[in-house]
């Protein structure tokens, strides 16, 4: 079979989600314990200068560093952009001003943002203070914004020993990213023709090999796959495992066997399960045809068709 | 400290990109990659089996998936087996492995390419995932506010004003009307403020794409094209990732790596820089040392055409293509990575008279 015209492009949703779990080191441990307790804490380098935010290398020096300072939870903003349109996950719902906000008793600048009611009421040196965020937990997000004003209460930047009750010594900062994924010409064909429980595979025009799933090129010869070929339904297991162990959330009864399954007429074997016979009399060579359930989107299983076996020869240059 | 020479002449001998656009729902990456990787290798009469060394830069979160980069192989032809290597970066950084596998005298051509499909997700915050992630990333501060707050620096500094700004961006996109791949051409209004300082035309479009070099060495490069494009030196320099202890109305990465690649010994021509947002054209033609006598991205830049993890290789590929067709003699390339010019890539390259 070979067809022409293009199917409609799919389109679905993809989310990307993880909460990374890091741990910290002993100046980061300090620093954001420190944003749990309402303390600022710096670090100091061999010339002298305290970063805030502190690390635990001169950035210019790379040497270690470790000294500890507390500063102040007032500064000097150094740079600013409004935003007027947040973003999810950003610290205000509503507009406000990216700053960089060096803290009295600092040298370099700490990113966060600004609480303020319009753009024109910010601008490069202006004094701001920290509003902390109601509940704190040992993050940067301690620190809920900065806002005009001066402290409330007397701070005196000094020495500072970096101990704390019960310290933070790990941070889960979760990550969302959202997708729309498009499959590609190529691999919109696999899935619209699934829909239909037609197999369909890409031919390579050079080697002539029929791929499936087609992904729009042969890797072989490097060339896009244009002619669409429909493949089986049958097919023969070229090779298979025997699967001992419950995968969670499967409910499948074990053990089962994966095969690798060279549909007729396919240029190489596709994955599947095999089912409709006892495991262990599942064979290279066995003949097989799919099984679909119903409203599934890509055959279930697949179960012998009751052929006689297939000749090695047949099959052994997709194995 | 003086530059050292390579120790192997080697140049960019051909250049293809797609042509850039919004969305390529019709398109998996391989698919959009692969007429490009056509087109290169056509240019030069090559076919993957005479590649000595093949490189790519690419990112899995524009992708959304892990390992991307493997599908896109497939457009390369990996049999009979192939000596390959992948960046987690723009293809710039690719090049410059493929320039050193070279210089080793492990190859003596390669094959590099970059490609980024950008529609499918967000790519303001995508890129917040390269920022550190225990005191930045979990604000997710936008690529575009970031690089607004270096906007503001500049302004404080004096360096520049909203109205030069425009200028740059207004340069830009009438560049790219002779520029057939661009995605913004001609003249646009700038928009409203994205981020303040920065409108809507201080930022690059949002662009899927794909580009591909070639690169050979001595009197290989001589029998592949006839006006090669030398890579006289070329480096590359990072910054400290932490925004509060730069000094963001400078790039002494980009500077050092200029210098190290021998571009300040002789005045450039041409100068093809990878600046995404149109203040940091400012902050590189100073860092760059670039006069008015120089042309700066006569292709219109990344303001006219931005697919991600491409775009750098590019401005290496835009540069050799005007050394190629006789236009320029000696021209700067510069490929930058990160929030704010953070990491900065710099090539010199020249055509023989």
């Amino acid at each position: 079979m070979t067809s022409s015209a293009a199917p409609e492009v799919l389109r679905a949703p993809l989310v990307v989600e993880f909460p990374f779990t890091r741990s910290l080191g002993p100046v980061q441990s300090a620093f954001l314990t420190g944003l749990r307790e309402r303390t600022v804490l710096g670090v100091r380098t061999g010339d002298g200068r305290v970063l805030v935010p502190p690390v635990e290398y001169d950035p210019v020096t790379a040497e270690e560093i470790r000294e500890l300072v507390e500063v102040a939870p007032t500064g000097t903003v150094t740079t600013w952009a409004w935003n007027p349109t947040p973003r999810r996950d950003q610290p205000l719902g509503r507009p406000f001003a990216w700053v960089l906000v060096r803290l009295d008793g600092a040298d370099t600048a700490l990113l966060h943002v600004l609480d303020a009611p319009g753009p024109e009421a910010v601008r490069t040196g202006m004094r701001v203070r920290i509003r902390w965020a109601g509940e704190r937990t040992g993050a940067i997000t301690d620190i809920a914004c900065f806002e005009p004003g001066e402290a409330e209460e007397d701070h005196q930047p000094g020495p500072h020993s970096g101990r704390f009750e019960d310290l933070v010594t790990g941070i889960v900062a979760p990550a969302r990213l959202d997708y729309t994924y498009s499959p590609g010409r190529a691999q919109s064909a696999y899935i619209s023709g699934l829909s239909a429980r037609k197999t369909v595979g890409e031919r390579c025009p050079s080697c002539q090999k029929v791929y499936v799933p087609p992904r729009g090129a042969c890797p072989t010869c490097g060339l896009a796959t244009q002619e669409r070929v429909e493949v089986g339904p049958a097919g023969t297991v070229t090779t298979y495992c025997i699967v001992n162990i419950k995968a969670k959330n499967l409910d499948i009864e074990v053990p089962y066997v994966y095969a690798h399954i060279a549909l007729d007429g396919a240029g190489l074997a596709l994955h599947g399960r095999i089912g409709g016979i006892p495991y262990d009399q599942v064979r290279m060579g066995l003949r097989v045809e799919p099984v679909w359930s119903e409203g599934g989107r890509y055959p279930d299983h697949y179960r012998p068709t009751g052929e006689p076996d297939a000749d090695y020869d047949t099959y052994k240059e997709l194995i | 400290m003086a530059p050292t020479p390579p120790a192997r002449d080697v140049a960019i001998v051909a250049f293809a990109q797609s042509d850039h656009r919004r969305r390529t729902d019709e398109l998996s990456e391989v698919e959009l990659l692969m007429p490009v990787l056509h087109q290169v290798l056509d240019a030069t009469g090559l076919k993957t089996s005479d590649i000595g060394f093949t490189c790519s830069g690419s990112s899995d979160y524009l992708a959304g998936r892990a390992f991307s980069f493997t599908m896109a192989l497939d457009g390369v032809g990996a049999w009979p087996p192939i000596s390959e290597s992948h960046v987690e970066m723009d293809g710039a950084w690719a090049l410059y492995e493929a320039w050193v596998k070279i210089l080793t005298g492990e190859a003596d051509t390669a094959l590099v390419y970059g490609y980024g499909k950008s529609s499918p997700g967000e790519v303001r915050d995508v890129l917040t995932r390269q920022l550190d992630p225990y005191y930045v990333a979990p604000l997710w501060p936008d690529s575009v506010a970031l690089a607004a707050l270096q906007a503001q620096s500049l302004i404080d500094a004096g360096d520049t004003d909203e109205a030069a700004l425009a200028a740059v961006a207004a340069r830009s996109r009438d560049s790219a009307t002779a520029n057939p791949h661009a995605q913004v051409r001609g003249s646009r209004p700038q928009g409203d403020y994205l981020v303040r300082p920065l409108r809507t035309g201080d930022c690059p479009p949002v662009g899927d794409g794909a580009a591909a070099v070639i690169l050979a060495a001595g009197d290989r490069a001589r029998d592949l094209c006839a006006r090669p494009a030398w890579i006289r030196g070329m480096d590359h320099r990072i910054e400290a990732h932490s925004l509060g202890v730069r000094d963001l109305t400078d790039s002494p990465s980009a500077r050092m790596a200029a210098e190290r690649a021998g571009a300040f010994e002789r005045p450039v021509d041409t100068a093809e820089l990878h600046a995404p947002f149109s203040a940091q054209e400012v902050v590189l033609r100073k860092a760059l040392r670039l006069g008015d006598d120089v042309t700066v991205n006569p292709s219109g830049g990344v303001l006219a055409a931005n697919p991600v993890m491409a775009a750098g290789l590019i401005r290496l590929g835009e540069a050799a293509a005007r050394i190629h067709r006789g236009e320029s003699d000696r021209a700067l390339a510069h490929a930058t990575s990160g929030p704010c010019l953070q990491q900065n890539l710099v090539a010199v390259l020249e055509g023989e008279s």
